[in-house]
Order: C-alpha cells, then sequence, then structure tokens
C-alpha cells in the first residue's frame, strides 16, 4: 500500500474527515505555489492537489483553465514545477500531482512518475485516462513510491464504479457533478448514496469528493458521508482576485490559507 | 499482395486502436466513457441494420446530391503534361463539402439514440454548416463551437449557420481555433451526454469516433474507384487528399488502403514555413501525444503542451491528426507531404482560372500535391485528387491575401 494510502486510511479509522485543496502549479508564479503550500500546510489537510498547466484541459472551466493559461504564458515548464517545489522541504501535508496523461506521455511515463517522486510528490492523478486505457501506468505508479488516484463519475455504472475504486490508490476520487471544475450552488440529491456505495465498494479504501464544492456548509454536507472534500475552482477564483488585487506571494498564500481555514469550519468536529 | 496489407482496412480494434502503435484508445474524463460506450454500442448496432443504412443511403442521394461526380480535368492535365488529372467533386455535395456524409450520418444516429439535441465543433465553418443543415431537416436543436479567430475569418458560414436555426458560441480561450472550439464542444457534451450528441467533424477524438467518421466519409472512396473504372477501366494510380483532422482523405483513401497498387498521398498544410508554430503538418513534423481523446500524432512542445498550428486554410489549422492517418503513415502505407500557403493560393488561382472550379483552401493544397506528383507520372496513368469542399467561403480572405 502506498504512503499516502496508509496515512489517510489511519486519519479516516481516527474519524477524522479531511479537506483538500487544489492550487495551479506556477500561478502567478511557481514561488507563489510554494508560498501558498507553505502557508496552509498546518491545516490538517488531506493533502494538497497541485495542478500543473496544460494547454488543452478538456475537464477544467474556465477559472482552472484561465489559471493554466496565465501560467504557460508566463514561461512554466513542467521541470520548473518539479525543480521548485521539490525543494520545499519539512512540509507534513502530501501533495498529488494533477496533470493530463498528454504530459507525461511525452516525457515518457515512467521518467515522468520518478521525477514527481524524486520531487517530493506522493501521488499522481491523470483526470483523462480512465480505468482501462494504459493498464501499465498503475503498476509504474507503484514502482515508482505514487499513489495512482483516479476518478468515478456519477456516469460510471455501479460494476465500473466498483473496479475504479478497486483499482485507484491512494484515495478514490468521486466527481459530484457530471461536467467540468467549477462551483456549482447545490450539489446533487443523490451524491450521499453514490459516496455511500462507492466507499462499500472501496474496501475501506478513503473517498474524497470533489467539484463544485465552494463554501463551508458544502464541505459539511460531504464529508457528512465522504472522508474528503476537494475544493477547487472557488480556491483559484480567490487567487485570480488576489492577483488582480496586486497582492504579493505572501498575501495571496495569507489568502488562501484564510480560505481554507473558513472551509475547515464545515469538517465534523470543527467549528 | 502481402497477408499485412490484405488487413490494413480491418482496424480499429476493440480498444479503438490503430495497428502497433496503438493509436486511438478513450483519453478522455471518465465522465464521457459511459457516453462512448453507448455510442459505440449504438453505432455497432445501426451499422448492421438495413433499415439504417438505406436511410442514409435515401438521405445522401436524393438530399445531399450523391454521387458526386468524378470529374477529368483536362485543361489541368494539359498544363501538367503528366498522367490524366481526375477531380473528386465533394464541394457539389450539399452545403459544399464533404462534410454533409458525416453530418446526416450521425444526426441520423442521433434521431435514432433518442437525443433531441447536437453540438459540433468547427473550423473553417464548412462542419458547422453541415451539422447546422443535418439537425435542420432531421429537427434536432444544434450548437456548434467556434474559435474566435475562425469566426472573424469566415463570416460567411457563421451567417450560414445561424440561418439554418443554429447557436454558434464564440470560443476565445486558448489560441481561439477548431482545437479551443473543440475542446469546449467535449466540455458541454460531459454535462449534457444524456440527451445530447456530439457530432465530432473528423476522424479525430475519442473511438468510436475516428472509425466511425471513416466509415461515413468512405463512400467518397468507394464511389471515386467504381467512378474511375467506369471511365477508364481500371483503378487509379495516384489518389491524393488534403488532411487537417483528415476526414475527407480518410475517406477517399479507405478503399483503396487494401489495394497496394494504388499510391495514396496525404497533404498537410505547410503554413508559412517548418518551424513548430508555423504549420498544421503534425504527422510530417509532429509527435506521438494525446490530443482529444486519441494518441495519435501531435504539433506539441518537449514539455508536452500542444503547439499552436497555422494554415492559411482554417479547416487545415489544427495541431492533431486522426489517429488511423498516424496507423497509415507509420505502416508506409500513405504518403503525407506538405504544401505551403503559397503553395495552396498559387494552386487555388490555377483551378479557378484553368478548370473554372474555386476550390475550398484545403483542397486547394491537395490540387498543389499536384506540382511534385503530376511530373512523375506517365500520360496513361490516373490521378484522383479529392476535391473536398467549394472555396466560396474563402474568396474574401483569398482577396485579402493576394491584394
Amino acid at each position: 500500500m502506498t504512503k499516502l494510502e496508509t496515512t489517510l486510511r489511519s486519519r479516516v479509522s481516527a474519524g477524522e474527515r479531511m479537506l483538500a485543496p487544489f492550487v495551479t502549479a506556477g500561478y502567478p508564479n511557481i514561488a507563489a505555489t510554494a508560498a501558498i503550500l507553505r502557508a496552509i500546510d498546518d491545516l490538517g489537510l488531506g493533502c494538497v492537489e497541485v495542478g500543473i498547466p496544460f494547454s488543452d484541459p478538456v475537464a477544467d472551466g474556465p477559472t482552472i483553465q484561465a489559471s493554466f493559461t496565465a501560467a504557460l504564458n508566463a514561461g512554466l515548464t513542467v521541470e520548473s514545477v518539479f525543480a521548485e517545489l521539490g525543494k520545499l522541504a519539512g512540509l507534513v501535508t502530501p501533495r498529488i500531482a494533477m496533470v493530463s496523461f498528454t504530459i507525461a506521455f511525452r516525457w515518457g511515463v515512467q521518467r515522468f512518475l520518478q521525477r514527481a517522486a524524486a520531487a517530493g510528490f506522493a501521488g499522481v492523478l491523470f483526470p483523462d485516462l480512465p480505468l482501462g486505457v494504459e493498464p501499465e501506468v498503475g503498476r509504474l505508479a507503484n514502482d515508482a513510491g505514487l499513489a495512482n488516484v483516479m476518478l468515478v463519475a456519477p456516469t460510471s455504472p455501479p460494476g465500473r464504479a466498483r473496479e475504479i475504486a478497486a483499482a485507484s490508490t491512494g484515495f478514490v476520487y468521486y466527481l459530484s457533478v457530471a461536467g467540468i471544475t467549477g462551483e456549482r450552488r447545490e450539489l446533487p440529491a443523490d451524491l450521499p448514496e453514490n459516496v455511500r456505495q462507492l466507499k462499500a465498494a472501496g474496501g475501506g479504501k478513503p473517498v474524497f469528493v470533489g467539484f463544485g464544492i465552494g463554501r463551508a456548509d458544502q464541505v459539511a454536507q460531504v464529508t457528512a458521508v465522504a472522508d474528503g472534500a476537494i475544493v477547487g475552482s472557488a480556491l483559484v477564483r480567490r487567487i485570480t482576485q488576489s492577483i488582480e488585487a496586486g497582492q504579493s506571494a505572501d498575501q495571496i498564500a495569507g489568502q488562501v490559507r484564510e480560505y481554507v481555514a473558513e472551509l475547515s469550519k464545515g469538517l465534523p468536529g470543527k467549528k | 499482395m502481402t497477408q499485412s496489407t490484405q488487413r490494413m482496412s480491418q482496424v480499429p480494434d476493440a480498444q479503438g486502436r490503430f495497428g502497433e502503435g496503438r493509436y486511438g484508445g478513450r483519453y478522455v474524463p471518465e465522465t464521457l466513457m459511459a457516453a462512448l460506450e453507448l455510442l459505440g454500442a449504438s453505432y455497432e448496432a445501426a451499422r448492421a441494420d438495413d433499415r439504417f443504412q438505406a436511410e442514409l443511403a435515401s438521405m445522401l442521394r436524393h438530399y445531399a446530391g450523391r454521387p458526386t461526380p468524378l470529374y477529368f480535368a483536362r485543361r489541368l492535365t494539359e498544363h501538367y503534361n503528366g498522367g490524366r488529372i481526375y477531380l473528386k467533386r465533394e464541394d457539389l455535395a450539399h452545403t459544399g463539402s464533404h462534410k454533409i456524409n458525416n453530418t446526416l450520418g450521425q444526426c441520423l444516429l442521433a434521431v435514432r439514440m433518442g437525443k433531441k439535441r447536437v453540438i459540433a465543433e468547427t473550423g473553417a465553418g464548412q462542419h458547422g454548416v453541415a451539422t447546422a443543415t443535418a439537425a435542420a431537416v432531421l429537427g434536432l436543436s444544434c450548437r456548434v463551437y467556434m474559435g474566435t479567430e475562425d469566426v472573424r475569418r469566415q463570416q460567411l458560414n457563421v451567417f450560414r449557420m445561424k440561418m439554418l436555426g443554429a447557436e454558434v458560441v464564440e470560443v476565445s480561450a486558448g489560441s481561439a481555433t477548431l482545437k479551443d472550439a473543440t475542446n469546449e464542444a467535449m466540455r458541454d457534451w460531459m454535462a449534457s451526454s444524456a440527451d445530447t450528441h456530439y457530432v465530432i467533424g473528423s476522424v479525430v477524438g475519442p473511438d468510436p469516433f475516428p472509425r466511425m467518421v471513416r466509415d461515413f466519409q468512405a463512400i467518397i472512396g468507394r464511389e471515386a474507384r467504381e467512378q474511375m473504372i467506369e471511365q477508364a477501366g481500371r483503378r487509379p494510380d495516384v489518389v491524393i487528399a488534403c488532411v487537417g483532422g483528415g476526414s475527407n482523405a480518410a475517406g477517399i483513401f479507405y478503399t483503396f488502403v487494401d489495394e497496394p497498387s494504388v499510391r495514396l498521398i496525404g497533404v498537410e498544410a505547410g503554413g508559412r514555413g517548418m518551424a513548430l508554430g508555423d504549420n498544421s503538418a503534425s504527422l510530417t513534423a509532429g509527435h506521438p501525444g494525446v490530443l482529444h481523446g486519441a494518441l495519435t500524432y501531435v504539433l506539441s512542445t518537449d514539455d508536452g503542451q500542444t503547439a499552436p498550428a497555422h494554415s492559411i486554410a482554417a479547416g487545415l489549422d489544427y495541431p492533431g491528426t486522426g489517429p488511423e492517418h498516424s496507423y497509415w503513415k507509420d505502416a508506409g502505407r500513405v504518403e503525407y507531404v506538405t504544401r505551403n500557403d503559397n503553395h495552396a493560393l498559387t494552386a487555388f488561382s490555377r483551378l479557378c482560372r484553368m478548370e473554372g472550379l474555386i476550390p475550398a483552401l484545403e483542397s486547394a493544397h491537395a490540387i498543389a500535391c499536384l506540382d511534385l506528383v503530376a511530373p512523375q507520372t506517365s500520360k496513361d496513368q490516373l490521378i484522383v485528387v479529392n476535391l473536398s469542399g467549394r472555396g466560396d467561403k474563402d474568396c474574401a480572405e483569398v482577396m485579402r491575401l493576394t491584394k
């Protein structure tokens, strides 16, 4: 079992529910990303998803896509993400690289995974690589010491959802809605039931829910059934606001910390 | 004929993969997997259903105007003083290009699947117009995504789509061209697949699209082969077609891939040069990578980011290509060459003046390939060029570029 999964399982067994924020690497620059990761490290997060920008992110809504485009236009390279985040020492929050499979394929999948592991990542998540398309990737990730987090969608048939839950390592990422990333006013009514079935199917593997979550009451709603809540677009939107207000990297990191701390109030047992 | 060439057409496999390079596949968000599974099964059922095939054949004949002629271009042949040049007149198909073959097929399938709405991406606007047309005649609502840059270049087609009742959504993200319009259409489909079919316009995208679009376009090659035999008593020696996403080329090549005596040449857009960002020649200058759900040759940076593409022809201005073309390239079955913007403009003008035919700028790339091929042929050889579309849509752009 990967280190990420061992850690998350023990925290879930202890009754914990967790937040997992998403940040875009290199937005507005990689120093700001490092500052954000440092600023939120003591908040007891399940993990942080670090989105590696891609030119054609099909699963992402306008907020995250714009952040990807801005980072790439500023000259961000994948190697610079690994090099800079690899220097972060002493942080306790596991980092997951969310990255288009296209990029790993061009790098060479094995080389990419080894580089990610050397840069301190605990896992990878390929949003455009569904179960069965590249069956070797799970093993290659495991060989590199990385979890390979896989997505279950509300459109996944029950049998397939069970197979994905079994194949995913670290945790299972359940998409709350069919569609792209982005904040939603309401979460679907069938979410609790779907998460319950997935937890039963995954044999104790933690289930985190993402897409559409941006408020503490939604965090509460999700973590009433799931082990974790992932917050992406809502957080990136706040980074965008900070950038537009002309804030420094440390100020941006402070804003992110404040927002994540606010969301944490939605976790059971937190006020 | 070797055994391997006999089997060239027997692709893709059950996973939607073409050849040893495993081109194709389904590199998509999990959210789309159920929709692709359903589409694949529905298409297989329709393909085997005589009634569906008869309905499509009837629409193609009585509505779209098929078969399109195979025309002997006497003056063009005299100009090159080589083999006899024939033009497959897809420009005469309803809406002005081969695109209608595919959109009628997919929209009939959408109706069969009980969908009420179709969406499409478009570059030059030809596929958007063809989708809007098929949607109108079959009573489906239609939304077309089109890059802002293409909306500017192809105003006429934007008006045509709107007159046909389609909603045209401008896409300003990324490079604001075909690839970005495709991203946006896929995003729409992720949230809407329960009642919506996504009519992809070329032999690209996740399985089953590449094989389905190829099958719907393969009528071009079947007709051309039959017409050539009727007119000249034998198969052509050379078949030439332009390749962006590659649907008109796949359509005319597919019938011939198992007949190795027929030389097949795909013409990519060389744009303004062969540096990354200056052309759309993904098979000539690109690398295997993943774009829009398929593993295929892509123009990309060393870091795996999709590179911007360029071509004077909006319909070729795309940084990827169909996975079956990647397979044909690796297998050496099809030769892929490039012709640049200037070559295309010269060929455009030549065809106008010598044959009284205004070609689409996309098709002008295939005409321009005659500069390379015709002088190598003897007078008794037979050359077929796929004239994939007419150039009315390009007249304003050509006037702007040549004044």
